[in-house]
């Protein structure tokens, strides 16, 4: 698992889609504590070796540089291959075919299946990263902004691509992604995270028609409006918090237009406000708001 | 206003194994200085090779690119040179694009030092001091390095060095796509502070339509190598002429609970690049599609003022 703050919530439920959005510290840190947990095991825990299973055929991750992640020597169309051998008792023939498929399904025409990554463009080697870890039909399905280099048509296809996933074989998403619209297009659950911590959670519904968290509402509220044309765009002032030397109290304080003396100090404790929406924000402490 | 950018005819073949691969083919437009073009279209449609094509990132294949009012179709290595400090390039990952082994502060002077601008080191620094307060870095991160910075202070770097040789044109490849939309925020709004000051003329390009309109004065859809519609960036947003540009459009995820659908969904397969033939190249998968357009290619022609559509039927289909 590669950032923190990511819980337990989604595993274990086969058709939950999760997403989780805001600030993760960047450069990723390291899991610091807690656990990790799917089908009952704490992945944090298992040697190696198991983990490369769980990695491989029950979880499936797709992580946002595809330069990094993608074989400079190799063409697409063996390394999509490549992980189909490794899941099924396919043929090299037939795995070749199957490479053709999962192309084609991501919008990219099978011929150009032997092509090197670097004759691709930044959107399609992305798309070879996602057939990668759709060949595989995994239990679940971690995304780190699977689709930032992809157009809207095409974004849409491979969100279809993996609701088919949930809907077909039970798989469980959890979707790491800044992009509001994606969220609310595919996702039952919302974590939002703000330096490392989830700050609201709650169901799509609770997060879009009745956010809380001053962060939440400004991340919202900061975006670029298609149907409004505003000279400047409304920002959450300030920078994101350094990783390595966190605020106290409230890490979102010093942004926060709401702050006041007592969100400084001290750990402010997630607050559920309904059975299935928590806050953690100092002014919801009392039921203040 | 003075046009600062032309291209005619512009095109970008490939040679790949299974033939010729069209990535930019015949594109065409100008823009004026200080205003900004966004592009925008399908992934691999070929933005980034335009992009790469007029700085001389990559050798054009056929076509003309005039620059403030010169031919610079070709040019020698010591032009080039030349012309690199008035044309920049901003990348989508900052991340990649910048040395891991020099700080912040050697990175932003690099081009200084190439271009032997300042040669004295103290006036380098406080040229380096300048251009990072002028992007909003703050002066500890002088001697920092890229891994210790997050990608939104990153992005002001690769803007800073993009910056330092006071360049006239600058091309952004999604230079906001891998930032949080906090920090996008405030990236766009100090590019738009950025080229109001300095009379700047931005290359756009980028698949967020709602940053691309906010951010743009024209912008231009491209299909397999091609540009398929033109107009004003709120013309376009209010009137969509072409069947791919409708389908973009319709397509963008509302930031919505339950947002109603209106996606077009295309259907029908994707052509490839390679070898295309004389047609719509959009043709497999336009629902409006004849045996026309299979057959012959269309032109872009002018629909209402400054407004450009490449599509044999759009006044039928719009009903104009
Ligand atoms: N060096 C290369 N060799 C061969 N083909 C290439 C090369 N670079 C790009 N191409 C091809 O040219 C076409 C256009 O690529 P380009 O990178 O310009 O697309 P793009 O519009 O920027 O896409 P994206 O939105 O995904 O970044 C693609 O089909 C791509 O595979
Ligand atoms: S020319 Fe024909 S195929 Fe092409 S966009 Fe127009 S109607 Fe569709
Ligand atoms: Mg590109």
């Amino acid at each position: 698992m590669r950032r923190g703050g990511v819980g337990d919530p989604g595993a274990g439920n086969p058709t939950t889609a999760l997403g989780i959005m805001g600030l993760v510290p960047d450069p990723p840190g390291e899991v610091l504590s807690g656990s990790v947990l799917f089908e009952g095991q704490d992945l944090l825990q298992l040697p190696e070796k198991n983990m490369r299973e769980i990695r491989g055929g029950k979880i499936s991750m797709i992580f946002q540089d595809p330069m990094t992640s993608l074989n400079p020597v190799m063409t697409v169309g063996e390394q999509i291959a490549e992980v189909v051998l490794l899941h099924s008792r396919m043929s090299k023939q037939e795995a070749r075919k199957k490479a053709m498929e999962m192309l084609e399904q991501v919008g990219i025409p099978g011929g150009r299946c032997d092509d090197y990554p670097h004759q691709f463009s930044g959107g399609m080697k992305q798309r070879v990263m996602i057939a990668i870890a759709l060949a595989c039909s995994p239990e679940l399905l971690i995304a780190d902004e699977p689709t930032t280099a992809l157009d809207v048509t095409i974004q849409a296809q491979v969100l279809e691509l993996m609701r088919n996933l949930k809907r077909e074989y039970g798989t469980s998403l959890i979707l790491i992604t800044h992009d509001l619209g994606v969220v609310a297009k595919i996702c039952d659950k919302v974590a939002v995270v703000y330096a490392g911590e989830i700050i609201e959670y709650g169901t799509l519904e609770d997060i879009y028609t009745d956010k809380r968290h001053p962060y939440t509402i400004g991340l919202f509220d900061s975006l670029p409006d298609i149907e409004n044309e505003a000279a400047e765009l409304k920002v959450i002032q300030g920078m994101v918090p350094d990783p390595s030397n966190l605020p106290e109290g409230c890490k979102f304080h010093p942004r926060c237009p709401y702050a006041q003396e007592g969100c400084k100090h001290g750990r402010v404790e997630p607050v559920q406000i309904s059975e299935t929406h928590m806050v953690r924000c100092g002014r919801f402490r009392s039921g203040e708001v | 206003m003075a046009e600062i950018l032309r291209v005619e005819e512009l095109t970008k073949y490939f040679a790949t194994k299974k033939g010729t691969l069209h990535a930019v083919d015949g594109v065409s437009f100008s823009v004026e200085e200080g205003k900004t073009l966004g592009i925008v279209g399908e992934s691999g449609c070929g933005k980034s090779t335009l992009g790469r094509v007029i700085l001389h990132l990559h050798q054009r294949t056929g076509g003309r690119i005039v620059f403030q009012g010169k031919d610079i179709s070709d040019v020698t290595p010591a032009q080039l040179k030349e012309l690199r400090k008035d044309m920049q390039i901003i990348f989508q990952d900052p991340y990649a694009s910048l040395n891991p082994r020099m700080s912040i502060g050697e990175i932003i002077a690099e081009p200084l030092k190439i271009y032997k601008l300042y040669p004295s080191k103290e006036e380098r620094q406080k040229k380096v001091r300048e251009i990072m307060d002028v992007v909003g870095l703050a002066e500890r991160t002088y001697s920092l390095y890229p891994h210790e910075l997050d990608g939104g202070r990153r992005q002001r770097v690769g803007i800073a060095r993009a910056l330092i040789l006071n360049p006239r044109l600058i091309v952004c490849d999604e230079p906001v796509s891998a930032l949080d939309v906090s920090i996008q925020a405030q990236i766009l709004n100090l590019m738009m502070e950025l080229q109001r000051e300095r009379n700047l003329t931005y290359l756009f390009i980028t698949h967020n339509l709602s940053v691309v309109k906010h951010i743009s004065d024209d912008i231009t859809v491209m299909y397999l190598g091609q540009m398929v519609e033109k107009a004003g960036a709120s013309e376009i947003f209010a009137h969509q002429y072409h069947p791919y540009t409708k389908a973009l459009i319709s397509a963008i995820p509302q930031p919505k609970y339950n947002a109603p659908d209106q996606q077009i969904i295309l259907k029908g397969e994707i052509t490839s690049p390679i070898n295309v033939t004389k047609s719509c190249r959009f043709a497999p998968r336009c629902i409006y599609a004849k045996p026309e357009c299979f057959e012959r290619e269309p032109q872009l022609e002018e629909i209402s003022k400054d407004h450009f559509v490449k599509c044999h039927f759009v006044r039928e289909i719009n009903g104009l």
